[in-house]
């Protein structure tokens, strides 16, 4: 079609006269500078390195590190090279962000709604948090939740324990460790069969709801399912599964599982400071839905907490995503603040330790960079494929 | 589209920073003449290295190690500007031009001398990893230490030297990793960790800004060799020559007995070492690049390398440090320099 319409002009303009060749001549010569500033600078750079014999490449991730890292996901010692140490700080800072952003926002999305209370006491209780948190800056808060706290913990000799299997004291927080033996497999498998069933179920109700106005209680039978069937099948294979209990040996307790006081005071303060910045997301979009909405919910008798869940949020959701996605990137940046308290995250780990003792300072800078910029692009995908499914359907 | 575009930018704007200052042709030295002062990179703080008093006035052995070279170069000790850099920072600073020496306790290795493009010009303080521990966990000697927690600064060859010893005797331990020497002692004070690892000479200074400093107590163990020492960018064979040199010139300056008290007896003195140290006999300055009595300058404003040790960080200073290792070899320490001539 479009083509016909310009084959029938008489005579097109000239070349340089036509927009749309103008407009393809521009764009390229505009790509083709930014391409060629890009090599200009790169060139630069690795032909001003080498004239001063400082090496370049990646070849030092392939090294031996040679040095311990406090906590790491995937298995790691000294032995191990430097391109495991990117992957151990990779590990923990997604461990601490992820964490975060769990907690952020059921926290946030609890401070907004009661900011918005009728109860006046909860209302201002949740104003003062709002305010404080989100104005005292984000390392002072960290500081303070690593020193203040950490300060007030017994030594290792003095734990607090719990049934001589929880331990809490200024090396961290010991929990007994689960360790599955032989035979485990049939839990696993009833967990996934009970999953299936919950799908199946939800399906079913929703369509008896359709087709008949019944509602059914599928939330409470579906966690009494998802609880019920793995108890079945741990009994059925005979209770596989033994505990190791943490013990105090030499300095420290060893086995279970350590939750160090780095991780746990940078993922506190994370999650309040973000919390206090989605709070007012939060309110910011329940106020956007109009009052209509309620009011109509409420001559229909839908009660209050059903408007809130079915009616209200929904539509808040919409002006909520968009500013809740810049909070979570904003957290997972701040989480490289977990070097100024010795959390082994990327930031500590590989742009500090690997850094130095490589001294390949452009490249450890570049992939940091790259990799946070990846982390980031992550998450505002993710959330906006989120924002389309939320967003209102403009037929 | 517009993300790759992004990563793109990203990438050529750090590599811009490090072309800028690529294109200057001229030798250090005439820079630095032409600034009219040396531009040294030093700690953001350690005491009896490098330190602002309470005038602003910095002091420490690193910071005279600086002083003397600006006094070879101008006769002046106090043509120096400081750059306080952070363990992380240091190499970069000095690779990207940004300071013309670094003098900031830096750990003389292969591979920083090797593949950073860098020169280590010499040793102005011979030191050695060592513990501190907390009095209260009884322990003697480092080898008792399996298990335990330690606080350590990051961005330091203290990281690996801790690793391999621990390793090499079969160990265990768990690092905490701080970013700066005061989080380090804050969290060693918390009772984060059991013991703190560090050059023996900060390990001093680090005990005395303890609330109870009777409660912890140095382990007698050393662990590794730590040879401290100025830093140049390799390719100005001149520059490295002068910062060399003008350590040695501090060392011999000692071995003679020459002080800055003494210095202008000493310019009618008849040994020909100290008239070709001092300037009057020979071009030693000329060979390089210097004024012929830069030795004399030297010693006349910063004075010998025994009395940079004193007033810095020996008996009578609050880190109160032997001259062990760093005493002339003629006393029993491995202090050696080339002669003069």
């Amino acid at each position: 079609m479009k083509k016909q319409t310009v084959d029938s002009r008489p005579a097109g303009p000239k070349p340089w006269y036509d927009p749309r060749i103008r407009s393809i001549f521009f764009q390229f010569i505009a790509i083709a500078l930014v391409f060629w500033g890009g090599w200009t600078l790169v060139d630069n750079t690795l032909s001003n390195m080498e004239s001063r014999g400082i090496s370049t490449g990646f070849g030092f991730l392939d090294e031996t590190a040679g040095f311990g890292i406090i906590m790491s996901l995937v298995p790691y010692d000294a032995t191990m090279t430097y391109g495991r140490t990117f992957l151990v700080g990779l590990m923990n800072t997604l461990l601490v962000s992820a964490m975060g952003i769990v907690a952020a926002t059921i926290l946030g999305f609890i401070i907004g709604v009661a900011r918005l209370s009728s109860n006046w006491l909860v209302a201002k209780l949740a104003l003062v948090y709002i305010e404080v948190i989100r104005n005292i800056p984000l390392l002072l808060q960290i500081f303070f939740w690593y020193f203040a706290v950490l300060g007030s913990l017994p030594s290792p000799r003095q734990s607090v324990e719990v049934a001589d299997s929880f331990f809490l004291n200024n090396r961290g927080l010991y929990l007994p460790e689960p360790m599955p033996q032989e035979g485990f497999g049939l839990v696993w498998g009833a967990v996934i069969a009970a999953i299936v069933v919950v799908i199946g179920l939800r399906a079913w109700a929703k369509k008896r709801q359709l087709a008949t106005g019944q509602i059914f209680p599928t939330f409470k039978v579906g966690v009494a399912i998802l609880v019920i069937l793995p108890t079945v099948g741990y009994l059925a294979a005979g209770a596989p599964l033994e505990w190791e209990f943490p013990a105090l040996k030499g300095f420290n307790f060893g086995g279970g599982i350590t939750i160090i006081p780095e991780l746990a005071a940078l993922w506190i303060a994370l999650s309040l400071y973000t919390a206090s910045f989605i709070a007012e997301i939060v309110r910011s979009g329940i106020l956007s839905v109009s009052k209509g909405q309620t009011e109509a919910a409420k001559a229909l008798g839908i009660p209050n907490s059903l408007t809130l869940r079915l009616v209200v949020i929904p539509q808040a959701m919409r002006v909520i995503i968009p500013p809740l996605t810049s909070q979570y990137l904003n957290l997972t940046k701040n989480s490289s603040l977990a070097t100024a308290i010795g959390y082994p995250d990327l930031v500590a780990v590989f742009m500090g330790t690997t850094l130095n003792q490589t001294g390949q300072a452009v490249e450890v800078v570049a992939i940091t960079m790259a990799v946070y910029l990846t982390i980031s692009l992550a998450i505002s995908l993710f959330m906006n494929i989120y924002n389309r499914a939320a967003a209102i359907k403009e037929r | 589209m517009k993300n790759t575009k992004s990563i793109a930018i990203g990438a050529v704007m750090l590599c811009g920073l490090f072309s800028v200052s690529a294109a200057s042709a001229a030798t250090t030295l005439e820079s630095v003449k032409e600034n009219g002062h040396l531009q040294c990179g030093v700690t953001s703080g350690l005491p009896g290295f490098s330190q602002p008093d309470d005038k602003g006035n910095w002091t420490g052995i690193d910071v005279d190690t600086c002083r003397a070279v600006a006094a070879a170069i101008f006769g002046d000790a106090q043509a120096v500007e400081f750059t306080p850099l952070t363990a992380k920072e240091r190499l970069t600073a000095l690779q990207s031009g940004e300071i013309d020496m670094l003098s900031r306790n830096t750990t003389w290795t292969l591979t920083r001398d090797a593949s950073l493009g860098l020169n280590f010009t010499g040793t102005n303080y011979y030191d050695g990893q060592g513990f501190l521990i907390n009095k209260d966990i009884g322990v003697d000697d480092a080898t008792q230490l399996n298990g335990a927690t330690i606080c350590i600064q990051a961005g330091t060859t203290t990281e690996l030297n801790l690793s391999d010893y621990f390793r090499s005797k079969g160990m265990e331990y768990q690092p905490i990793v701080f970013d700066t020497s005061e989080q380090t002692v804050q969290g060693f004070a918390a009772g984060r960790c059991d013991v703190l690892t560090s050059d023996r000479s900060q390990l001093a200074a680090l005990r005395s800004k303890l609330s109870d400093p009777s409660s912890a107590k140095i382990l007698p163990n050393t662990i590794s060799k730590e040879p401290l020492g100025p830093v140049v960018r390799q390719g100005d064979d001149q520059w490295f020559n002068i910062v060399k040199w003008v350590l040695f010139a501090q060392i011999n300056a000692e071995e003679l007995g020459i002080t800055s008290d003494n210095v202008e007896d000493m310019l009618k003195s008849d040994n020909p070492n100290v008239q070709r140290l001092l300037g009057t006999d020979g071009d030693m300055g000329a060979k390089l690049g210097l004024r012929d009595d830069f030795g004399h300058q030297i010693v006349k404003l910063v004075g010998n390398y025994g009395e940079m040790y004193d007033r810095n960080v020996g008996p009578d200073t609050p880190l109160g440090l032997d001259r062990g290792l760093n005493a002339l070899w003629t006393e029993g320490g491995i202090l050696y320099a080339p002669p003069l001539r």
